[in-house]
């Protein structure tokens, strides 16, 4: 099967100049996604996590095109993105919608609901009728769970929760084939977090959606996902089957992560090994030689400062950056 | 007896709105050394509570009530009071690191401030002190980056700078307001453990505000749930995940998805959080709870006190799902 999305050693570098730098000095370079490739197959959904400053939110731009690409290639449906004509990309941003994180600031607060969640169908489809634009929005609020008699409210009337399905509404009014999450849930009070979540999950199921989603809460990335992708410092260290990656991850990295996502029971909590890890992400303006998390892996060597890891595929699409890689199961109570 | 009680808390602003009752009649103690979690969604009045108690209430909040600490109530003292007691008996981490620390100063100046005032330490002694400090809370190289701005450290960095200030005149009491909600997992797994040795180390009573059930798990003795400004169960934390007594514990329980469990679908707590300017007469849950009963919305479920446990539910014990 031919996937929806193929991204192929995609890097995204910004310029930084130093504060008070001459004009003529070339910027530094920060490598914010560095040779990141993955597939996703129509109606997959594969799962991003990573630290804030792994390169989470820039990897989602590059996909949906709102940040160039310096290196690599992203191919949608079997089209370059990078030189698409101005046509195919037209098409290519109705098939790619995206769900933000703040739901209140990702809404006009001067738009009602109903102009918020029409203005994608008015911008692509402009001849369609008024009632039938109309009556779209009205099925879809009703499918997303808000009342269609809300239509003519200003997003500052409704609570986040309520928010975020106005922002999924419209995200869906064009029946894209592909949908960016990022962050859809961090927001959200947990009881709220959980309507979210289920509302995504039954959406997907419904309308064959294909989903990227972001998150830095492992527990909703595991639960929503088929696949996992583990960034850090704009690298992939790890993808597998999200099941196998959280109960035997192989990287020393997502094992760490793993282990730090606490676990709302306290009697398996407390029984847990904590292997915590030391340090912070380094600056991706001047990232570590060799493999990136060297400096903070328990299991480092002197090898690992030479030798960039490649991507190995380890069986059945699991794939991992380190040549030391051996499954542990992190989650497994000791005794 | 017990280090901090709060007895019959009533906290109140007054709003352009009306009048908004953010707690409405909370009663909460903690015993010396003891770990206490205040669990709650945003608006469930868990962090007002703790400002009432530190005497940090908005302009427009009234607290009504006793908070006694240590036979003194919190909530008739006036500021020169207060200020002889905040920071060196009882102390508070704040949710956002960056704007609880004052941009202007550098590091050395906030942390000597506090021993100067509370102890009259010489600025040399007290810039010693502070360093010592930071060398507790695991800062390296601590000795030269205490002359830097708080801006020029991470926020993992300045959440244990600030960690490190309010323990300067080891207080008995640390409240802890969402201390990792703005953290990585990795960094807040480090201040977590952070917090678990000064405890070890000071036998410090810590009341942890969160509303991230996974760290109450692993932190806390006791846990209190709250909800519209009100208790809705409160028990040693074992209990109250084995065993929830109240339909909104075990709704929250089952509405988080685990990392070491597969579930098909989350349950979740149908509606939103409560408007606390119009809260229902009865329980404040009333409205969302899955198993409500005639008399919920109509009248407000008083406080039921069992040795260990106390609930604020019509629904008996044996019959919550």
């Amino acid at each position: 099967m031919e996937p929806l999305l193929s991204v192929r050693n995609l890097s995204v570098t910004f310029d930084v100049r130093k504060p008070g730098s001459w004009p003529w000095t070339p910027p530094r370079k920060l490598h914010a996604v560095s040779e990141v490739s993955f597939d996703l197959q129509p109606g997959e959904c594969l799962g991003i996590v990573g630290e804030s400053g792994s390169g989470k939110s820039t990897l989602a731009r590059a996909v949906v095109g709102t940040i160039p690409s310096s290196d690599g290639n992203i191919m949608f449906e079997g089209h370059d993105l990078a030189n698409m004509d101005p046509k195919q990309r037209r098409v290519h941003r109705r098939d790619v919608q995206m769900i933000f994180q703040d739901p209140l600031a990702a809404l006009n607060p001067r738009m009602t609901v109903g102009e918020i969640i029409a203005e994608p169908l008015i911008t692509h489809e402009p001849n369609t009728p008024r009632p039938e634009i109309k009556k779209r929005v009205r099925e879809l609020m009703e499918r997303v769970g808000l009342l269609p008699n809300l239509i003519n409210r200003y997003p500052h009337e409704f609570s986040g929760g309520q928010c975020q399905r106005i922002g999924i509404a419209r995200a869906l009014i064009l029946k894209p084939k592909l949908i960016i999450c990022d962050e859809p849930v961090s927001a959200l009070d947990v009881s709220v977090q959980a309507q979210v979540i289920n509302l995504l999950m039954e959406l997907r199921r419904d309308m064959g959606l294909s989903m990227i989603f972001i998150a830095h809460d492992l527990s909703v990335v595991k639960h929503i996902s088929d696949r996992t992708l583990v960034l850090y410092l704009g690298r992939v260290m790890e993808t597998a089957d999200s099941e196998k990656l959280t109960t035997r991850p192989e990287h020393p990295y997502s094992q760490a992560l793993i282990a730090s996502v606490p676990i709302p029971d306290p009697v398996l909590e407390r029984a847990r090994p904590r292997p915590i890890l030391e340090g912070e992400l380094p600056s991706p303006l001047a990232p570590p030689s060799g493999c990136v998390f060297r400096t903070r892996c328990p299991k480092a060597q002197t090898s690992c400062a030479e030798v960039k890891p490649v991507l190995e595929d380890i069986g059945s699409n699991h794939l991992v950056a380190c040549p030391f890689h051996e499954a542990e199961e992190v989650l497994a109570v000791n005794g | 007896m017990s280090l901090l009680e709060i007895e019959d808390l009533r906290v109140t602003f007054t709003t352009a709105d009306g009048d908004v009752n953010a707690v409405n009649g909370l009663s909460l103690n903690i015993d010396k050394g003891e770990t206490l979690a205040i669990v709650g969604e945003s608006g469930s009045g868990k962090s007002q509570t703790a400002f009432a108690a530190m005497g940090l209430l908005a302009k427009n909040g009234r607290a009504t009530g006793q908070a006694w600490f240590d036979g003194q109530d919190l909530l008739a003292m006036n500021t020169h009071q207060l200020n002889k007691i905040r920071s060196k008996d009882m102390a508070m981490i704040f949710q956002d690191p960056m704007t609880s620390l004052n941009p202007y100063l550098r590091v050395s100046d906030q942390m000597a401030e506090v021993l100067m005032l509370h102890q009259g330490l010489s600025k040399s002694a007290a810039v010693t002190e502070a360093v010592r400090m930071l060398d507790a809370v695991r800062i390296p190289d601590a000795r030269a980056r205490i002359t830097m701005f708080p801006h020029e450290f991470s926020g993992g960095m300045r959440q244990r700078i600030m960690i490190a200030m309010s323990l300067l005149c080891q207080p008995r009491l640390l409240i802890a307001d969402e201390p990792t909600t703005a953290l990585d997992v990795t960094v807040q797994a480090q201040i977590m453990q952070l917090l678990g040795d000064i405890r070890q180390e000071f036998g410090t009573a810590i009341i942890l505000i969160t509303h991230d059930l996974g760290i109450v798990a692993g932190f806390c003795d006791r846990t209190l749930v709250m909800y519209g400004g009100q208790i809705m169960e409160e028990g040693p934390t074992n209990d109250i995940f084995s065993d929830p007594s109240h339909p909104y514990t075990s709704g929250l329980l089952q509405a988080v998805p685990r990392l070491d469990k597969e579930t098909a679908e989350l349950a979740t707590i149908a509606g939103e959080p409560p408007d606390m300017s119009r809260l229902p007469a009865g329980c404040p849950f009333s409205p969302r709870c899955a198993q409500v009963l005639d008399n919920c919305t109509a009248e407000r479920p008083s406080l039921e006190v069992t040795p260990d446990r106390r609930r604020a539910c019509h629904l008996p014990v044996q019959e919550v799902a």
